[in-house]
């Protein structure tokens, strides 16, 4: 099973609740996709608390634990605050962090990043950081005590898939006993069963099932490809080869000339 | 008293960020607080008192990912 600090989850899959054409098919959504982790954020109350409260109530029915994020805090006292807030609303210790250093490739802030964990970590925060697949930088997170990695594979909502298998690659090498979370950028479930097969330990999207023609489809159609992907690096997958070799055995074969 | 609440100038008379929450009819135990970029536990805001020009932030879970 997998242990994200010490919860056991069957599903590997995570699933963020923004962008989907209804509160309805996200509901659904998740349930089909059998992701038993949703994110979620923190954002300004407009109509006097009844909007959250309606899209709170609506998530607390889905019996789902939550990950709040940061999302959108470009400065390590923005990421802190919204933090501390998130703690105080959602009732957890976990946050997924994000320090977003690039309006336009989302990129994370690494070294915000790694200060904002500094700082989080003490408090009794179990940070899910939001980084890129930067090796020295994951060092860095496990350093400031984060127990578990969320490198992208490509940028948010970019849909592109994995852009650097030898940099995800080198991540697992490294880290064995480390839980890592693809983290942005999955467009399709092959992109997810892909970095499964690398041995990795769950995949975090959204956009690719909230913007797919029907979400709910899609969600379950990403559920059984974490899956397979999880059993295949599992079952040890056969190496490429540069050169044809058959299946079927040439002994015995039959002699017409 | 003028204030900024999320972003937003208000004049209140609310002089607790409790009875600002009331005053703007902001409802519901998901709410967070932050006054001037501290945050505010819900328990502390009836002693939480404001001055003028005080920047408020009035945060609620909504969809994310």
């Amino acid at each position: 099973m997998l242990d994200l600090y010490g919860q056991k989850l069957s599903s590997r899959l995570l699933l963020g609740t923004a962008l989907y054409p209804s509160p309805a098919v996200m509901a659904e959504a998740v349930k089909a996709s059998g992701a038993e982790i949703v994110t979620v954020s923190l954002r300004r109350e407009t109509c006097g608390g009844k909007a959250g409260g309606q899209f709170w109530s609506l998530v607390q029915s889905l019996g789902v634990r939550v990950l709040p994020n940061t999302a959108g805090c470009h400065s390590v006292e923005e990421a802190v605050t919204t933090a501390r807030m998130a703690r105080e609303v959602f009732g957890t210790n976990w946050i997924k962090l994000e320090v977003i250093g690039n309006h336009d490739t989302l990129q994370p802030d690494v070294f915000g990043l790694v200060d904002a964990a500094r700082i989080l970590v003490p408090e009794g925060f179990e940070v899910f950081p939001y980084t890129t697949d930067d090796l020295v930088v994951a060092g860095r997170l496990l350093d400031a005590g984060c127990r578990l990695l969320m490198p992208w594979c490509a940028p948010i909502g970019s849909a592109r898939g994995p852009q650097n298998l030898d940099a995800l690659r080198s991540l697992r090498g490294h880290f064995p006993g480390v839980p890592l979370i693809v983290d942005a950028g999955i467009g399709r479930p092959s992109h997810a069963a892909i970095v499964m097969e690398l041995g990795y330990d769950a995949v975090l999207l959204n956009t690719a099932v909230a913007k797919a023609g029907d979400s709910v489809a899609m969600a379950a159609a990403f559920g059984k490809a974490v899956e397979a992907g999880h059993e295949a690096y599992g079952a040890g997958l056969l190496e490429p080869r540069d050169m044809a070799v058959p299946s079927t055995t040439l002994i015995g074969m039959a002699a017409f000339l | 008293m003028k204030l900024i609440v999320n972003g937003q100038g208000h004049e209140v008379a609310a002089e607790t960020l409790a009875a600002l929450l009331t005053e703007l009819d902001f409802q519901g135990g998901w709410l967070a607080t932050a006054l001037n970029g501290e945050v505010v536990p819900a328990r502390e805001r009836g002693r939480c008192r404001l001055t003028e020009g005080d920047r408020i932030e009035i945060l609620a879970p909504m969809k994310g990912g």
